[in-house]
């Protein structure tokens, strides 16, 4: 019930674009109504075609994404605890931060082609940063005490970093994890957009060549999909990983 | 700190940056690397302060510039007006609540095509998908913000008779203004993303559009060339940023604290 009170302005403008378009309000070449941007999900979704693009778009995200978070957390962890690290490493980091990390696709496309390895690249660097930051943040700020307990209780260095400061890090590497997921989906349509033979965002401007817009709708409700998924299961996600913290 | 180790934490920070262009400049000429994969940094500092000279890659940065300042202006006073609106009155707040929270995780740059063929093919879409794309974290920030604001504060000016306008431009604003700003840094660099994508796939010049035109011409010194300029601009327009903050908010203890904020 609650749920059905919270989403209703969702159903009222859906509804209401259905209304524009059928009522010839704006005319239905520029605002497809609703049903038939469903009716092209459901076609495109028998012929098998959005779930080749989607598992195509799919994977290049995770590998992406789940390259970023490896070696982010690693080297904002390693930032951290050594201060040389920090000193050589910062200065790349404050000048590469705010790039607009869209500008990398041409480059990437020269070096990689327009196959799945490029998309790749482009969300693995567009991500690092965000993810680089909120482990280093994260294990900075980690408190001292709990460490030189540790140490003094005689955990080794390896287990101290593991399981302390990583523990003690987890809420901002898990924030820095969720901006990069965002930036992911940007990422990877743009790239798909501008350079790929595959993928839902190679769909989108296919299909708008084609002049098909209800199919353009189709591809975009499915993405919008995708990312509030995302975004609602991270969540989740990041709850379960931070439920021995008190409220 | 001895002089030694003064001297050795002002050269450090130069140490991987210039590790790095040696190594980038020495593949390059070696040829171990095919110059139209890499061209040497030397040609690509040349070629810069060329395009530089002749004004072009200047003509593209204010078409760039142009665009996220219209587009970002208009994002910001729109964010700012809805997510103080979502705060303060029960209606607008079920009405955006459920859109926002759509909205802000979608990946908005998905509706290029779509605006392209609403607004045509030159700063319009441009600047519509830009503000699409950045108004919903600052949406949702300043709603945030203005939600968390200290409510013995408000009684406190209710109680000395504030008038509703008066309390909304003294006390409301002024209290949620560190997350506004927050919620401002994190949208600008949405906002240039959008921009520079939506110059390569619509071309009309800019930096985005000039560096899509290179990569076609498979002239590589001319694409890092414009990705550095993008890259300046950024990192240009993100210091502002924080040098505005500190002088907005200068009364607040956030600043005064002198906590360099690690961004």
């Amino acid at each position: 019930m609650n749920v059905v009170v919270r989403y209703l302005p969702v159903v009222l403008l859906l509804g209401l674009w259905e209304a524009a378009s059928r009522l010839g309000w704006i005319s239905p070449d520029i605002l497809p109504p609703v049903s038939a941007i469903l009716a092209y999900w459901w076609q495109l979704f028998k012929t098998g075609d959005l779930a080749k693009h989607a598992f195509a778009s799919l994977w290049r995200e995770g590998a992406g994404l789940g390259l970023s978070i490896a070696v982010g957390t690693a080297i904002g962890i390693i930032m951290a605890v050594s201060t040389t690290v920090q000193r050589l490493v910062q200065p790349f980091i404050t000048f590469l931060y705010p790039m607009p990390k869209s500008a990398l696709i041409p480059i990437i496309i020269i070096w990689f082609g327009l196959g799945h390895s490029a998309q790749i690249a482009v969300i693995f660097l567009g991500c690092l940063l965000p993810v680089i930051l909120g482990a280093f943040n994260g294990a900075k700020g980690v408190e001292r005490a709990l460490i030189w307990s540790a140490r003094s209780l005689g955990a080794s260095p390896r287990k101290t970093v593991w399981d302390v400061v990583v523990r003690g890090a987890m809420p901002e590497i898990l924030a820095g994890i969720r901006v990069a997921l965002a930036l992911s989906f940007v990422l990877l349509v743009s790239a798909e957009m501008i350079g790929a033979r595959q993928g839902l965002g190679y769909l989108i401007a296919f299909l708008g060549e084609q002049g098909e817009y209800a199919g353009m709708f189709a591809v975009i409700f499915t993405l919008v999909a995708f990312g509030f998924a995302a975004d609602r299961l991270y969540l989740a996600f990041s709850q379960h990983m931070l439920r021995w913290r008190e409220a | 700190m001895s002089r030694a180790a003064r001297l050795a934490s002002i050269v450090s920070p130069a140490v991987l940056p210039v590790l790095v262009i040696a190594i980038w400049e020495i593949v390059a000429r070696k040829g171990l690397v095919s110059t139209f994969l890499l061209p040497s940094f030397s040609g690509v500092v040349v070629r810069l302060a060329q395009d530089i000279a002749s004004g072009e890659i200047l003509w593209s940065a204010a078409g760039t510039v142009m665009r996220l300042v219209v587009s970002y202006a208009i994002a910001a006073v729109l964010g700012v007006a809805l997510g103080v609106m979502m705060a303060r009155v029960r209606m607008v707040r079920w009405l955006l609540d459920p859109l926002v929270s759509i909205g802000f995780p979608a990946p908005k740059i998905s509706f290029l095509p779509i605006f392209v063929l609403w607004f045509g093919v030159f700063d319009k879409p441009k600047i519509v998908i830009a503000i699409f794309a950045c108004v919903f974290p600052i949406i949702a920030g300043t709603w945030a913000g203005t939600q968390a604001v200290d409510k013995y504060l408000v009684w406190s000016a209710e109680q000395l008779g504030t008038r509703p306008a008066t309390m909304l431009w003294r006390i409301v604003l002024p209290a949620a203004l560190p997350s506004v700003f927050t919620s401002l840094q994190v949208a600008l660099p949405i906002a240039f993303i959008a921009v520079i994508v939506a110059e390569m796939l619509g071309g009309g010049g800019g930096l985005g559009g000039t560096m899509m035109e290179y990569t076609r011409l498979a002239d590589p010194a001319g694409v890092f060339a414009n990705l550095i300029a993008i890259g300046f601009l950024g990192f240009l327009a993100m210091k502002g940023l924080e040098w505005l903050r500190r002088r907005v908010l200068v009364w607040h203890e956030e600043v005064q604290r002198q906590g360099d904020v690690v961004s």
